[in-house]
């Protein structure tokens, strides 16, 4: 067992450090695909000046609004379906949000290999299976929304 | 004599703004927008209104939530929902992605620190996350009056546990127990204000951790984040010091948000021409904020958040007993 400092751990800092920089890079990544998407420079999907007609609807309602209207795809594009429309400013958005919610996945799944090397077992078992649970929402499989 | 004219003059500032978001103009606003036909019209040339109101109203959002110690979420859901355009589906996602956004920029420094303690917060986000995947799917699975009248109902009562509840620096634990001990979950932190080392350890960790279901339930269901229900539990209920349960919140914010965050992006509830101008607006508000707590009194602005946040959970009431039909 290691003895108690006023140091953080081992972990705590390598987990620290990827988050700071998928952060940083999330933040980054957001600003410039807004200003590529409001300022037209990119094509978007919905056009801004028609978006306001749009977002007071329920979501199912909002997809099937913009599916009908603009994409004319299959499905409603829930899931990862937006990655397919990453040419177009309003999808290519999903993107940075996309990091910003999966560098905690990375986080953990850089963690638990050094808590189990060092006998940790209990916390290595609880950060594989938070890092599962974030995997399967993320993927869509828990939750719906992936196809 | 500088001071205080740079109090007033803060204080002014800040009832300026909260008078504004509380003005009935609001109520308008929404009631009007909630009038837009379902057919969409052609374009709007004053498309661009919305998200400038929007970064305006988060940014004072973001200086009050740092001045009156509560999160971005607990303020973002309730007054977007209540007095803009947006359905609640879009407000309970972007509200969440304002809430994961504070935690990523405050963790890193946190953990660094170590106030945020990641073994502390290893077990509770893992049930935390899980039961926030849940309560973003039933929240999206229930009519919105419905969520609408629970959201308007848990805002009154984190009010209440705003009004009543205590804090303590550095709770009595007499002994740290069983599970606790096996999880090692202790450490030590130096504390700049009380000029000594705390070694801390925590108790009554399974009904500790029981509670985080509902926390996490609730912080899905109604993307609040949960920052106004981790701290007490953390605090009072488990024992940790006052600094490791207000770090340690905030760090796990960015845990259980994440779950519940792709849930909402998965079902399409991400409209960016929301969700940027809010996290923009929240954190230059954070940072300025920041700066005018040296100046500003914490007690009258905390007043303040709770009268914004009482207004805002009756308005949300209303809404969902307007569509029940029963007022």
């Amino acid at each position: 067992m290691s003895e108690l400092t006023k140091e953080a751990t081992e972990e705590q800092v390598l987990y620290a450090n990827i988050l700071e920089k998928g952060m940083f890079f999330g933040l980054i990544s957001m600003i410039v695909t807004f200003a590529l998407y409001v300022f037209g420079i990119m094509p978007a999907v919905v056009p801004v000046g028609e978006i306001a007609n749009y977002w007071n609807m329920p979501v199912d309602q909002y997809l099937a609004a913009i599916n009908d209207n603009f994409l004319h795809m299959e499905h409603a594009p829930t899931g990862w379906a937006w990655l397919g429309l990453l040419g177009n400013g309003d999808f290519l958005n999903f993107l940075p949000v996309a990091i910003l919610a999966g560098i905690t996945i990375l986080c953990y799944a850089a963690i638990v290999p050094g808590l189990f090397k060092r006998n940790d077992k209990a916390m290595g078992a609880m950060a594989l299976a938070t890092a599962i649970v974030l995997f399967l929402a993320a993927s869509g499989i828990v939750g719906g929304g992936g196809h | 004599m500088q001071t205080n004219l740079t109090e007033k003059a803060t204080a002014l500032f800040v009832s300026l703004m909260c008078a504004i978001m509380l003005s009935p103009a609001w109520a308008l606003a929404s009631e009007t927008a909630a009038m837009v036909p379902d057919v969409p019209a052609a374009g709007d040339p004053g498309w661009w209104k919305w998200p400038v109101i929007l970064l305006v109203v988060t940014f004072v959002m973001g200086i009050i939530a740092v001045l009156g110690g509560v999160g971005g979420g607990v303020l973002f859901v309730p007054i977007i929902s209540g007095f803009f355009p947006f359905h609640l589906d879009f407000v309970r996602g972007a509200g969440l992605l304002v809430a994961l956004s504070g935690a990523l920029a405050a963790g890193p420094g946190l953990l660094k620190a170590n106030l945020a303690s990641l073994r502390l917060a290893i077990p509770v986000a893992l049930i935390a996350a899980t039961m926030a995947i849940v309560g973003a799917m039933v929240g999206l699975a229930l009519p919105t009056h419905i969520v609408q009248l629970a959201l308007g109902g848990t805002i009154l009562g984190i009010v209440v546990i705003m009004l009543t509840a205590k804090k303590s620096a550095v709770p009595d634990v007499p002994a740290a127990d069983n599970l606790s001990s096996a999880l090692r979950i202790c450490g030590i932190y130096h504390d700049q204000a009380m000029k000594q080392d705390i070694n801390w350890k925590i108790h009554r960790t399974i009904p500790g951790l029981a509670t985080f279901i509902i926390i996490g339930f609730m912080a899905g269901m109604f993307g609040l984040g949960a920052g106004w229900a981790n701290v007490p539990v953390l605090n009072l209920m488990m024992g940790a010091p006052l600094k490791i349960s207000v770090a340690t919140s905030k760090f796990l914010l960015s845990i259980t948000d994440t779950s519940a965050a792709w849930i909402y992006m998965n079902k399409g509830c991400v409209i960016p021409m929301m969700v940027v101008p809010s996290l923009i607006g929240i954190m230059l508000g954070s940072f300025v904020g920041v700066r005018l707590l040296k100046v500003a009194k914490p007690t009258f602005i905390r007043w303040m958040v709770i009268a914004i946040l009482g207004f805002a959970g009756l308005k949300a009431m209303h809404k969902g007993l307007t569509v029940m039909g029963i007022i």
